[in-house]
């Protein structure tokens, strides 16, 4: 456990040493914000709303959570195999990476609300799916990015891999959100469409943690 | 795999049967559908292949995983090529039905949805396959993905149509349903039809390792 909290910290300091990586995210979320509020103007139909919310969301996750095995070169690699076992490596990488796109996250939202105003959401079910769909998007994009370096990692293997594994989870949180804006969804399909969010966050870290370490194994 | 004449045989014969017999068989009218029900013998078998193949493939590659013997990844890559060719198989003739019955070749559909994002993503593997020159580590990043990819996909195939109020296949959103009350006589051409298939996929990816195998040895 200590392990995981000092990879974490780890992350956490080299994120800070390099500002650069996440005020380059912060500015191309800023700058879609912008261009879309450009074209769409002020109000637009509750529908669009979500999704080109979650678009916006999920290129911005592929920019953050894409570096972070790939930005391990060869010799740290290396290192962090001597030192550290695979699944806290791979817990590590997914709870900082959680982290980060909920912060995230929770940012864009708060500049896109900013620009383009906030439809009536029913807060019960926007807030727990959107975090829940933070937390996948990241965990499923922290195993595609570990994949991806494996192969030699360049950038147009990560999106290829990455857009079929994140459909699924996409869609799901969309229809999550598309529910909360109705007034009286009902608490059965509340449960159905939050707890079909959860079960597909717990088959991704699941999946992560069993299956990385053949890749570590090099 | 499949050994044998007995095997090769039945494929073909129960095959031969459902394609006549499908053309000829007495089928319920329906609105809508009318005869191009009949086209149930021919789209609906060619998903259960490509499932049937996928899940081999998946199979080889969590054998992988545990022997690292080179044989299972060919037969998990060879399997996911057979199951690709039935996947556009069944997109083709899923479209030209679709063109008949609902007046476009593509629809919003959680169905399609996830049939495309399957193929997608089964073509994602074979570019990750290409993008790697080391055998063994290819093996082992592919089996990876593979697995990842599959089991989400159950997960998007399994719960997502459920989830969904309206869909355009029967069975859901009030449709004039096939599958759950399909007629009995065409069950007797429709399931033949599904297991001579599947036969017939077997025997092409037990074709298409040979095939791989002399390739790799005269190279």
């Amino acid at each position: 456990m200590k392990e995981v909290f000092d990879l974490i910290k780890k992350d956490f300091l080299l994120e800070i040493r390099q500002k650069y990586a996440l005020n380059a995210i912060l500015l191309y979320v800023v700058s879609t914000v912008f261009v879309v509020q450009l074209s769409f103007g002020r109000i637009i139909d509750d529908t669009t709303w979500i999704a080109l919310f979650w678009i916006i969301l999920l290129f911005a996750a592929f920019n953050a959570v894409s570096k972070s095995f790939i930005q391990e070169h060869t010799a740290r690699r290396l290192y962090y195999f001597m030192i550290a076992a695979p699944v806290t490596v791979i817990m590590s990488k997914i709870i900082y990476n959680s982290l980060l796109m909920v912060v995230l996250g929770f940012l864009s939202l708060g500049l896109y609300i900013l620009f383009l105003g906030l439809p009536e959401l029913n807060p019960v079910i926007f807030y727990p799916s959107f975090i829940l769909g933070c937390i996948g998007l990241a965990s499923a994009l922290t195993m595609v990015s570990a994949i991806a370096s494996s192969a030699g990692s360049n950038a147009a293997l990560m999106a290829v891999l990455g857009f079929p594994v994140v459909i699924p989870l996409l869609l799901l949180v969309i229809n999550a959100f598309k529910l909360a804006l109705q007034i009286d969804p009902g608490i059965q399909r509340i449960a159905g469409s939050l707890g079909s969010l959860f079960l597909i966050d717990a088959v991704v870290v699941i999946l992560a943690v069993v299956l990385f370490p053949y890749l570590w194994r090099k | 795999m499949i050994k044998g004449w007995t095997w090769k045989f039945a494929g073909l014969l129960l095959i031969l049967y459902s394609i006549i017999a499908g053309l000829f068989v007495e089928v319920p009218v329906l609105p809508v559908i009318h005869q191009t029900i009949r086209n149930l013998f021919y789209h609906v078998p060619m998903w259960f292949a490509m499932f049937v193949m996928l899940g081999t493939s998946l199979f080889y590659s969590i054998k992988y995983l545990s022997s690292s013997r080179l044989k299972d990844d060919l037969l998990a890559s060879q399997a996911v090529n057979t199951g690709l060719f039935f996947g556009s198989l069944g997109l083709m003739t899923g479209m030209i039905w679709a063109k008949f019955t609902w007046g476009d070749f593509w629809t919003n559909d959680p169905q399609l949805n996830g049939a495309a994002v399957s193929v997608i993503a089964y073509l994602a593997y074979t570019i990750l396959r290409g993008s790697i020159d080391e055998r063994s580590l290819r093996a082992r990043v592919s089996a990876v993905y593979n697995i990842f990819a599959f089991m989400l996909l159950v997960i998007f195939l399994g719960i997502l149509p459920r989830l969904a109020d309206s869909s355009l296949h029967p069975g859901k959103g009030g449709n004039s349903s096939t599958m759950g009350d399909l007629d009995p006589t065409m069950r007797l051409v429709f399931y033949p039809a599904i297991i001579g298939w599947i036969i017939i996929g077997f025997w092409i990816l037990d074709l298409r390792k040979r095939k791989r195998i002399i390739e790799i040895q005269q190279s």
